[in-house]
């Protein structure tokens, strides 16, 4: 086992937040590389006491495909939510459903809530605090059994196949 | 500073379908009957919106000739990061305080949320007598 070295404990989110950093400036002058590079050694050490250890990615190619699905989920739940909020004679049936998680890692489930919060009609309103139940409030939902199978069949079988085999 | 007028009509495009999906969000934060459900209208028009205004920004700055431009898509990328981060922080800050949901909503977490919420304009309509008699 490779233990971290104690000043780069991520080094791929340092480099990310160099790239970041550099394409925030727009310059690739020496000064911006090294301010950058400062900049990703020094926020992953003031921040690391917040994060938990993350699994790693097993299958990056599969991240990209949830992504471009969740993307193109984005834009019909705005076409669904635009079209609850213009027509006035439309009743909405909101509701809280309870969702049972069978992901264990709190990575995952955050990004699980995230993806919920972003895609038709629900927000992810709290975790229970045994981390086992998500509480998600829909704008309008005909059947609670139905959203939790496409939930879990959309995002919470491909995030499971990511991150946990 | 050469646009086809194709690319032109894109850029239009794109900004006119931004602003109308900004406009339909706040129009849904207004419209909505209570907390919860007015909590949908920003964290999804909000994203397209300013996503498609990105888009046409992004499409515009690269082709005027200052070569690509990327901080539009950075800022919509810390925005689909941050945007259901902070409805999940407000939605849960309204569980905590039992802020009361619309009486259709089916299983509200705690029963006594299970009601109409009394806003002032209902009860400042309501008539006097039949106030008294639902009491």
């Amino acid at each position: 086992m490779i233990t971290p070295r104690s000043w780069l404990p991520t080094p791929l989110l340092s480099i990310l937040l160099l790239i970041v950093w550099l394409l925030l400036v727009r310059s690739l002058s020496l000064g911006h590389i090294l301010l950058g590079a400062t900049l990703g050694v020094a926020i992953p050490l003031l921040t690391r006491r917040f994060w938990d250890d993350q699994p790693m990615v097993r299958k990056p190619w599969l991240l990209l495909r949830f992504m471009f699905r969740v993307l193109i989920d984005i834009i019909i739940a705005n076409l669904l939510v635009s079209w609850i909020i213009i027509n006035p004679w439309r009743r909405s049936r909101p509701a809280f459903i309870e969702y049972p998680l069978t992901l264990e890692h709190s990575f995952p489930i955050t990004l699980l809530a995230n993806t919920i919060s972003l895609t038709p009609g629900t927000v992810s309103a709290n975790l229970r605090m045994d981390g086992r139940t998500l509480l998600i409030h829909a704008l309008d939902v005909d059947d609670e059994k139905a959203l939790v199978e496409e939930i879990r069949e959309r995002y919470e079988q491909p995030l499971k196949e990511i991150y946990e085999c | 500073m050469n646009i086809p007028t194709w690319l032109d009509a894109l850029i239009a495009a794109m900004l006119l379908i931004g602003a109308i999906v900004a406009t339909l969000g706040s129009l849904g934060l207004a419209r909505m009957p209570d907390f919860y459900m007015r909590l949908h209208g920003p964290t999804k028009a909000s994203t397209l919106g300013v996503g498609c205004t990105m888009l046409g920004s992004l499409l515009y700055f690269s082709t005027s000739g200052e070569g690509i431009r990327v901080q539009e898509v950075l800022i919509t990328v810390f925005l689909f990061v941050t945007a259901p981060v902070s409805a999940h922080v407000m939605a849960w800050a309204a569980l905590h305080r039992r802020v009361h949901c619309s009486a259709n909503t089916r299983h509200p977490p705690w029963p006594e949320m299970d009601r109409a919420p009394v806003t002032e304009h209902a009860a400042s309509s309501a008539p006097a007598g039949d106030k008294e008699s639902a009491d």
